[in-house]
């Protein structure tokens, strides 16, 4: 076995430049040079002596009884360790984050495929694979749920105890029988989208000694969560599972339900001695969810200058086999049926159903992608039927802080929809004919043009559109659920010591904490302590919460500390504490001449707080949807331009501008890395992106055929930043995580759109739509 | 058994005649991902042969008397996309820049692309359109044929057991010749239309060559007739009724399938749009009395 | 069925004992030689995360059978420079806000000297084209587009 030569993953100490990385700099990531040495620990990459590797089997069929299990020829092969099933798992069979509907092993019935079905451990991947090819299941196949809509109705059986519909919810508001002079309406249809990390999932756990208890080192979001899941599986105590935060590539929702966590803990206790999984890519595909599928129907009802007077809706999302965050989802999706348009009258049906696809839950956007997808579709619809342009139909029913959502909840967060629009609009158009690159010889390169070195179009094929998609996204978490995140901070001779559970997925929330850190206590150097599960729950890194909340909770453990600190100089100097302040690296009194630097005034000194920062309580809603279920929100605009070969279906997206709320920025560089990063997210989903299963079964486990965007497929982003800080933020600042990924996909579609109206017009009457994302060429070149 | 690496090519040949199932691992971008994702199950027993070194497949060479380059197998297609061979096969260069990503292409080689014999394999239109001559060595010798009859059906070809891909040897003609691909993205994605033209002035013959459409690249030969006839030889001109006619002759050439990457339709589609439009670049301006064509 | 062979990695000499004939050159890196840089996430060349040179050649290492690399010489991540000494591009990269979650940026970094060593000076479409391998989820590419423009700006500067 080889010795672990990387450098540990919370090894993130730096020096910011002295007074420098304080809030609203872009200090560099503390972890950033180690990261670009190939330094930095992966959960993939903790080799530890002595470990087994773990695998794991799973379902080949979307819906099937099984009726025997045989592991005798897999014991029989030379290097298998240990295997196991259901009927290994100590404590509870099932797990799941709201409801623990899905179980740690399949032993009766299997639901999607790909439903874990046992695990082995042995000395080589390669002895894992051969093992689990001569485990031999037999399998009765079942009719499989694959239509949602059989789901509703009742018309296939239950596929689950639990039932087929996982949540059912209505929003009634206002007068449901309004109209309007205008009426538009349209279904809208969207994929399954993969959060796509690049960081498989990996895992290493290392057993007690006794026996009784493990310590797991995995790439999560969520590590208090993931215990809490995994002692109970276990049947064990929490503070027996000591849960260290591996090194985490990427994350996007996908790590935010269990996957291997349980199957490696299982494995290293059963065999005594460290045990390490890791997915290959098909097989992650199987093992995490993904984002829900939709369909949506919506029909507006305006006035004729365009003001929207109801909004009627049917939501259907496809939840696949087990619940996961199902039920959220669909709060979110149809809590943002208006989007951030002011909306007096709605009534709106959600469904979220089981089938045997595979289960989806969170990624990034979270149920407003699907939704912001259909509204920005009928905002181009009423703008068409009102025979206004998109920028004003959309100006024209701007939300502002104080209107009242079809929740019935007011809209207490700062609210710039309109400035998000016309400084969307404000942004520069690309300056550059179809196929030429800006400031460039004024040559035709093929690289820029739809097919790019396929060479499968020339200038005069090519027709340019614009399009525009504006979102508005909760923040936070919803429904009543008690969200809180915590920290410690420690402040001794001049030095900060920071200490969270929060999850690093590669958003930077580290360098946001040291720079919450500096500015609050006035030091230069920020130890970070690793992050795990020897301190209480940061909450999940999702929701765009983290910055608000463990952002929070940095601040208020810092404050506290200092305010020991204030009391300390206060003391020895006889200065009441409270005309303390910090200027820079130093305790100053403005009134009067005391200046101290921080590191003389804490030498000797150890100050040591622990707090818990909590959003206010949110509600449930009733059952007319009505309540106030979210925390607060944050918008943004999106405006596409994009170029498109109408004949044969294929698209170049030239440029995207956006205009995002964001509070404040705290660090503005980290900020444009998410807004860049989430519009390739949303640009995927737009043009390329799609799990396809056909009779339950994926099609396109692997990075040949899920395309992402590359280098080639991302276009110049032009961005401003509307800073109006937020009352309710602890820092004034949004999260800034989802909204880049939400209204850039409708402004994608709609560009393509516009150019296919364009091209239309001179094709005798022909009329194109495109209603589902993602576009694919045949939607376009066959319609 | 094991991995062998031989210096020469004889060496190579000796240790395939000797093992006649051996693997023979080339660039190894098609081999290594069925080995890497389990498709294809190495018990340990095999013998992988590795010839991408082989000095005698690493040359290729210009006979200008012939007007042909013979191209080593282990020629890749970063090799081809620039430099001389760029100039001499145009449309090879064209093809190789759209094959995978700088990686693959540093690595993957015209041997290789034959030897998989994918119907989305990017070089092979062109091999197809150009009549490639591909060179095989085994224990009995050394034996030429057509590439039409050396690719034989989906991943299926006439390499006997034993046998090495050694050479491909392509005319160079004088006309304009041409490649063009559909994927969904912009950079490294699998052909899901694929299509080369190619014109000889000297015998006035238009060959066009379709890919990722039929179980393996297919010829379009009433496609070829038909542009022969129609093109306005002498003022390097085609109408847009003459190119839209040759992409539904090319199209009826296709037998495309539906799979998660493309359906049926939109594959005939793509090769129609993609065959006219290379027409036009061929005889690039508009002849007389036509109307704008694809 | 076990493999014996040499690697020449980094400068170094590296005995593979006890292989499996399918291992690829990704694997001996990481598992048997302790080389974590190199990371794999799709296992079909389609990402370029495990991108090492071979030969001085940009190769996705998970595409390499290990055994096949005999004799060549094989420069990873960790050849480039020492922990705590980081390249010009390394550097770059994250001052431009090129690294997020960091798994895509080894290979990213090996892409990005092997472009510009062989063009200096390229263009913003030649980046696209020749990072267009290397799949990063989490930044969108503009800063790591920045960064490698930064590079090429100071490597042309005259020398002070």
């Amino acid at each position: 076995m080889t010795p672990s030569t990387a450098t540990s993953s919370t090894d993130t100490t730096v020096r910011a430049r002295p007074g420098g990385g304080r809030i609203g700099d872009s200090p560099v990531r503390p972890d950033g040079i180690v990261k670009a040495q190939g330094g930095f620990a992966f959960s993939s990459d903790l080799p530890i002596a002595g470990a087994a590797w773990g695998a794991t089997l799973r379902s080949p069929h979307p819906y099937a009884r099984i009726v025997s299990i045989d592991t005798s020829a897999a014991w029989a092969i030379a290097g298998v360790a240990t295997i196991i099933t259901a009927a290994d798992v100590p404590g509870r069979a099932t797990y799941g984050l709201i409801a623990a509907d899905q179980p740690v092993f399949a032993s009766d019935v299997v639901r999607y495929v790909g439903e874990p079905i046992a695990a082995v451990a042995a000395d080589h991947p390669e002895t894992c694979r051969r093992a689990l090819a001569a485990i031999d299941v037999t399998y009765e196949v079942l009719d499989p749920l694959i239509d949602p809509e059989t789901a509703i109705d009742g018309s296939h059986p239950p596929i689950h105890p639990d039932g087929n519909v996982l949540r059912a919810q209505r929003i009634v508001r206002g007068d449901v029988d309004a109209t309007g002079d205008v009426v538009v309406e349209a279904t809208y249809e969207i994929g399954m989208q993969d959060q796509a990390f690049l960081g498989l999932e990996a895992a290493v756990a290392v057993p007690d000694d006794d026996g009784r208890g493990v310590e797991l080192h995995v790439a999560t979001q969520w590590l208090h969560e993931d215990r809490k899941q995994i002692a109970a599986c276990l049947a064990l105590p929490e503070e027996s599972i000591r849960i260290v935060l591996g090194g985490v590539g990427g994350a996007f929702g996908a790590r935010e339900d269990i996957s291997l966590q349980v199957h490696t803990c299982l494995l290293a206790l059963r065999l005594g001695r460290p045990v390490r999984m890791a997915y290959s890519r098909a097989e992650s595909f199987l093992g995490h969810v993904h984002r829900h599928p939709a369909t949506i129907w919506m029909r507006h009802h305006a006035t004729s200058e365009g003001v929207i007077v109801k909004i009627e809706a049917r939501f259907v999302l496809d939840g696949g086999a087990y619940a996961s965050t199902s039920s959220a989802v669909l709060l979110n999706a149809i809590t943002h049926t208006q989007g951030p348009y002011r909306c007096a009258n709605a009534i709106v049906d959600g469904w979220a159903v089981r089938s045997n696809h595979l289960p989806c839950g969170a990624m990034r956007g979270f149920g407003v992608v699907q939704a912001c997808f259909a509204h920005e579709g009928q905002m181009d619809r009423l703008a068409e039927a009102c025979g206004l342009d998109p920028v004003e139909i959309r100006l024209r029913n701007a939300m502002s802080t104080g209107d009242v959502l079809i929740t019935g909840q007011v809209m207490e967060s700062v609210a710039p929809v309109a400035r998000c629009i016309t400084e969307t609009a404000a942004l520069p158009m690309p300056t550059t004919p179809i196929g030429e690159a800006p400031g460039g010889p004024g040559v035709i390169d093929p690289l820029l043009l739809p097919g790019g070195a396929g060479l499968t179009a020339d200038v005069g094929h090519v027709v340019r559109g614009v399009g525009w998609g504006v979102a508005m996204k909760n923040l936070m978490y919803s429904e009543g659920f008690d969200d809180y995140s915590t920290a410690r901070c420690q402040l001794a001779d001049g030095i900060a010591t920071i200490k969270f559970a929060t999850s690093e997925v590669g958003q930077g929330f580290v360098t946001i904490a040291q720079q919450i850190a500096r500015t609050v206590l006035g030091v230069d150097v920020v130890v970070q302590e690793p992050i795990d599960t020897q301190i209480g729950s940061a909450g999940s890194t999702s929701a765009s919460r983290q910055t608000w909340m463990s952002g929070g909770a940095v601040d208020a453990a810092c404050r506290a500390v200092r305010e020991r600190l204030f009391e300390h100089v206060g003391a020895r100097h006889q200065i009441d504490p409270l005309r303390l302040v910090i200027d820079g690296t130093d305790v100053v009194d403005p009134l009067g001449d005391l200046r101290v630097p921080v590191a003389e005034a804490t030498a000797g000194q150890h100050f040591d707080e622990t707090l818990e920062y909590h959003h206010r309580p949110t509600e449930e809603l009733d059952e007319n949807g009505q309540g106030n279920c979210h925390t607060a929100f944050a918008f943004v605009a999106h405006r596409a331009v994009v170029d498109v070969d109408p004949e044969l279906g294929l698209v170049k997206v030239v440029q995207v501008a956006t205009a995002q709320d964001v509070g404040r920025a705290l660090n503005p560089l980290s900020v444009r890395g998410q807004i860049e990063g989430g519009i390739s997210q949303g640009l995927g989903l737009a043009v390329m992106e799609e799990i396809i299963q056909i009779d339950g079964r994926i099609r396109n486990a692997s990075f040949t055929d899920y395309l992402l965007p590359t280098f080639l497929d991302m276009p110049d982003v032009e961005l401003t930043l509307i800073e109006e800080p937020d009352p309710q933020a602890p820092l004034g600042a949004k999260g800034v995580g989802e909204p880049p990924c939400i209204s850039v996909t409708p402004a994608i579609a709609a560009a393509i759109r516009d150019a296919l109206r364009t091209f239309d017009a001179g094709d005798g009457g022909r009329r194109r739509d495109i209603t589902r994302v993602p576009v694919r060429p045949s939607d376009i070149a066959l319609a | 058994m094991g991995v062998l690496v031989p210096d020469t090519l004889d060496d190579a040949i000796v240790a395939l005649g000797a093992q006649p199932d051996a693997l023979v691992l080339a660039g190894g971008t098609d081999l290594m991902v069925e080995i890497n994702e389990a498709h294809r199950r190495l018990t340990g027993t095999e013998t992988v042969v590795v010839v991408g070194r082989l000095p005698e497949l690493r040359t290729w060479v210009h006979d200008p008397g012939a007007a042909t380059v013979r191209l080593g197998a282990g020629i890749t297609y970063a090799e081809v996309e620039t430099g001389p061979l760029a100039a001499l096969l145009p449309a090879l260069a064209q093809a190789a820049r759209t094959v995978g990503s700088p990686q693959i292409r540093n690595v993957a080689t015209i041997g290789g692309n034959l030897a998989t014999c994918s119907p989305a394999g990017d070089g092979l239109p062109v091999l197809a359109a150009l009549d490639a001559e591909v060179e095989l060595v085994g224990p009995d010798g050394r034996r030429t044929l057509p590439v039409g009859d050396f690719m034989t059906g989906v991943k299926r070809t006439a390499r006997r057991p034993g046998e090495l891909i050694t050479a491909v040897t392509l005319p160079v003609l004088d006309g304009w010749q041409g490649y063009a691909k559909v994927g969904v993205r912009n950079a490294m994605v699998i052909a899901i239309a694929g299509a080369c033209l190619a014109v000889d002035g000297p015998t006035r013959s238009v060959r066009i060559a379709l890919g990722s459409v039929a179980p393996t690249i297919v010829r379009a030969p009433a496609a070829e007739a038909f542009a022969a006839a129609e093109v306005d030889w002498d003022g390097a001109a085609v109408s847009g009724d003459v190119s839209r006619r040759f992409g539904e002759l090319a199209g009826q050439a296709a037998r495309p399938i539906d799979d998660h990457r493309a359906s049926a339709a939109y594959r005939r589609r793509a090769v129609e749009v993609l065959a006219a439009r290379l027409l036009h670049r061929a005889f690039p301006a508009e002849a007389r009395g036509s109307t704008v064509g694809g | 069925m076990s493999e014996h062979y040499r690697l020449h990695v980094n400068g170094s000499s590296h005995d593979v004992a006890d292989g499996w004939i399918g291992e690829s050159l990704l694997y001996v890196l990481r598992e048997r030689l302790g080389l974590l840089g190199a990371k794999g996430a799709c296992e079909q060349g389609e990402c370029g995360s495990c991108s090492v040179l071979v030969d001085g050649d940009l190769v996705c290492s998970c595409l390499v059978l290990a055994a096949s690399a005999v004799d060549r010489p094989i420069l990873t991540i960790e050849g480039l420079a020492e922990p705590g000494a980081p390249t010009d591009v390394q550097r770059a990269f994250v001052d431009a806000g090129g690294v997020q979650c960091g798994f895509c940026t080894p290979g990213l970094v090996m892409a990005a000297h092997a472009l510009l060593d062989r063009n200096p000076e390229p263009t913003v479409t030649e980046i696209r084209e020749q990072l267009s391998g290397n799949i990063c989820r989490c930044t969108g590419y503009g800063r790591l587009i920045a960064a490698v423009q930064e590079v090429a700006v100071a490597r042309g500067a005259p020398r002070a």
